[in-house]
């Protein structure tokens, strides 16, 4: 969460109005108030995790993303993140429409499936990968979509989404060399910075 | 002869036997109608230690038909106060952190200044002219209650329904005299819904033929059966379908289905509001009923605010908790949605959470884990903030 957090820092403003969706926990926004003094919003749907933001004085809020956002207002926030969740919605393309909606930013982190230790344990093992970054095993995952960096790209293109920023987190070696040159093949956590 | 309550001196959870206080604010009330109350009468009850800072100060405000005794015993009863599942030592408005303040609101029956209180113009029992009243009334005299206390500020405005609507109200009123506001199972105004139903009771009360367009105390008589109808159609919409199927069901109480000759079919449900609506209308004032009701169908939020409820809440600085039962039908979930959106609109600090409940719109006044969870970790958060 370090990396991701320090990927996103330089695209939030001091003092915006950010809303976080299934903000878990709420380190991130717990992070972001503290450094840029961001006025914060969580969604979150587990009870758990709603506590444990309740204890850190963060704004949690309980929804199911699944029902969408229809409850806020165009463009009534600067920035909206979601880090590695996107991929337990039901619907991600109408979702990340939503997010483009209410915010005039967003920001979406997810675990990158074209990873080649993934790659390599669908092909030579013939089993669903399980990685630090996947690490369910196919009947208990949340994951209910398997998307790649590349497969992102396309879907951006396809919505007519700009892609603002792009990071590439990969914290083992080689992939920290490579990731640059084969994004797609090298990237762990792959984090997007996107306006309409 | 009344027995008395022996508490369990081990129960660290029991507030045990309370006293209730009668304070008497001297200066005048000038009341939203135009008119003013000279002086008026509280009666209090309070839990727990005000420490040194006073800076410990709870208000729990009641709804449409509660009163001051909201925890601990009195003396003779068989059921302890109305809030008394999360008020106590170690419950979720935790006596041994809070100075609780409990008041009965000007204009109910339970001995504070209301319908059943002398009018020193007239030395008659003020009746059906008593003042009509509106949330900025009470919140106005809970303000007053404030000083007589010499607290500057409240840790915490706590209601459910009606007293959820006087929390939001205190936020916007007096910004800088509350840290937090607690606002459960409420609504910023009442739906078209929830008006009819309040009609509905306030006609069953004057159709009935002891009612006397409001004079009957004067002819000593009551409307029992009217204000016990109207308690009745209350009750059902505090209550939801899951939890009258759970709790009754089609019990019978008396008689079968075997076609006996003679025999009369009561439903355990039917038997229950008989004897929740005879207990109310024993203990209530018709008068002060439909003039609470009134006050709950008039109030809105936004209505100063150029009907916009998000400019309203820019005015309040503190922190909000609104909380919401899924099978409440009353105030249901959407109405705490409404008001957690404008309070998000005006960039005010919240947390909202939804309980799951079969219990309807009363489900704020019974034991739920996660309920009492949710509003222990967040008191405890704002005892942090006072103590430091």
């Amino acid at each position: 969460m370090d990396k991701i957090l320090n990927s996103i820092l330089p695209w939030i403003r001091s003092n915006s109005r950010v809303l976080d969706l299934a903000c878990g926990d709420g380190s991130l926004l717990g992070n972001l108030q503290k450094i840029h003094q961001v006025n914060g919003y969580g969604l979150e749907i587990d009870e758990r995790s709603i506590i444990e933001c309740i204890k850190k004085g963060i704004n949690v809020i309980e929804q199911d993303l699944d029902t969408g956002l229809s409850n806020f207002s165009d463009n009534c926030f600067d920035s909206i993140i979601m880090a590695q969740a996107i991929q337990e919605m039901r619907h991600p393309h109408l979702l990340l429409d939503e997010m483009l909606r209410v915010g005039r930013e967003c920001i979406i982190t997810f675990p990158n499936f074209g990873h080649w230790s993934a790659r390599c344990q669908l092909f030579f093992l013939g089993k669903m990968p399980v990685t630090r970054q996947l690490s369910y095993q196919w009947y208990e995952t949340p994951n209910i979509h398997f998307f790649t960096y590349r497969d992102f790209k396309m879907l951006c293109d396809a919505q007519k989404i700009r892609i603002l920023h792009c990071d590439c987190i990969a914290e083992t070696y080689p992939d920290i060399y490579l990731k640059k040159m084969f994004p797609n093949l090298f990237t762990q956590t792959a984090v997007f910075h996107l306006s309409l | 002869m009344a027995t008395k309550i022996v508490s369990n001196p081990l129960d660290r959870s029991n507030l045990g036997e309370i006293q209730t206080d009668v304070v008497h604010i001297p200066e005048p009330l000038e009341l939203s109608c135009g008119m003013r109350l000279l002086d008026h009468v509280l009666c209090v009850e309070t839990y727990g230690q005000l420490n040194i800072n006073k800076s410990n100060a709870v208000l729990v405000c009641h709804a449409l038909t509660g009163n001051h005794h909201a925890a601990g015993w009195h003396v003779g009863d068989k059921k302890p106060g109305w809030w008394d599942n999360v008020i106590g030592p170690g419950k979720s408005i935790d006596t041994d952190q809070f100075f609780v303040v409990s008041p009965s609101n000007i204009g109910t029956c339970h001995g504070s200044t209301g319908p059943l209180s002398i009018n020193p113009k007239t030395n008659a029992a003020w009746g059906p002219n008593f003042p009509k009243l509106q949330i900025s009334d009470w919140t106005a005299s809970q303000r007053m209650l404030m000083d007589h206390y010499k607290i500057k500020c409240w840790a915490a405005v706590i209601g459910g329904s009606l007293g959820g609507m006087q929390a939001m109200h205190w936020s916007i009123t007096y910004p800088d005299r509350l840290l937090s506001a607690v606002v459960i199972a409420s609504a910023m105004k009442l739906s078209a819904q929830n008006i009819a139903f309040n009609e509905i009771a306030r006609r069953a009360i004057k159709a009935d033929p002891n009612f006397h367009h409001g004079h009957y105390q004067e002819k000593n008589k009551k409307p029992l059966q009217g204000l016990a109808l109207a308690r009745m159609i209350g009750h059902v919409t505090y209550l939801s379908d899951l939890s009258m199927a759970e709790k009754f069901g089609r019990e019978l109480l008396n008689g079968n289905f075997l076609g006996e000759k003679g025999e009369s079919i009561e439903f355990k449900i039917e038997s229950y509001l008989n004897y929740q609506g005879d207990k109310f209308a024993h203990g209530f004032d018709a008068n002060s009923y439909i003039l609470l009701t009134k006050m709950l169908d008039y109030f809105d939020l936004g209505s100063e605010y150029n009907k916009q409820p998000s400019v309203a809440f820019e005015v309040a600085s503190c922190k909000f908790l609104v909380l919401t039962f899924s099978s409440d039908w009353r105030f249901p979930p959407e109405r705490s949605r409404e008001i957690t959106k404008a309070l998000i609109t005006a960039g005010r600090d919240v947390t909202h959470a939804e309980i799951s409940s079969s219990q309807g719109h009363d489900a704020f006044l019974l034991p739920n884990s996660r309920y009492q969870k949710v509003l222990s970790t967040f008191l405890n958060r704002i005892v942090k903030n006072v103590n430091c």
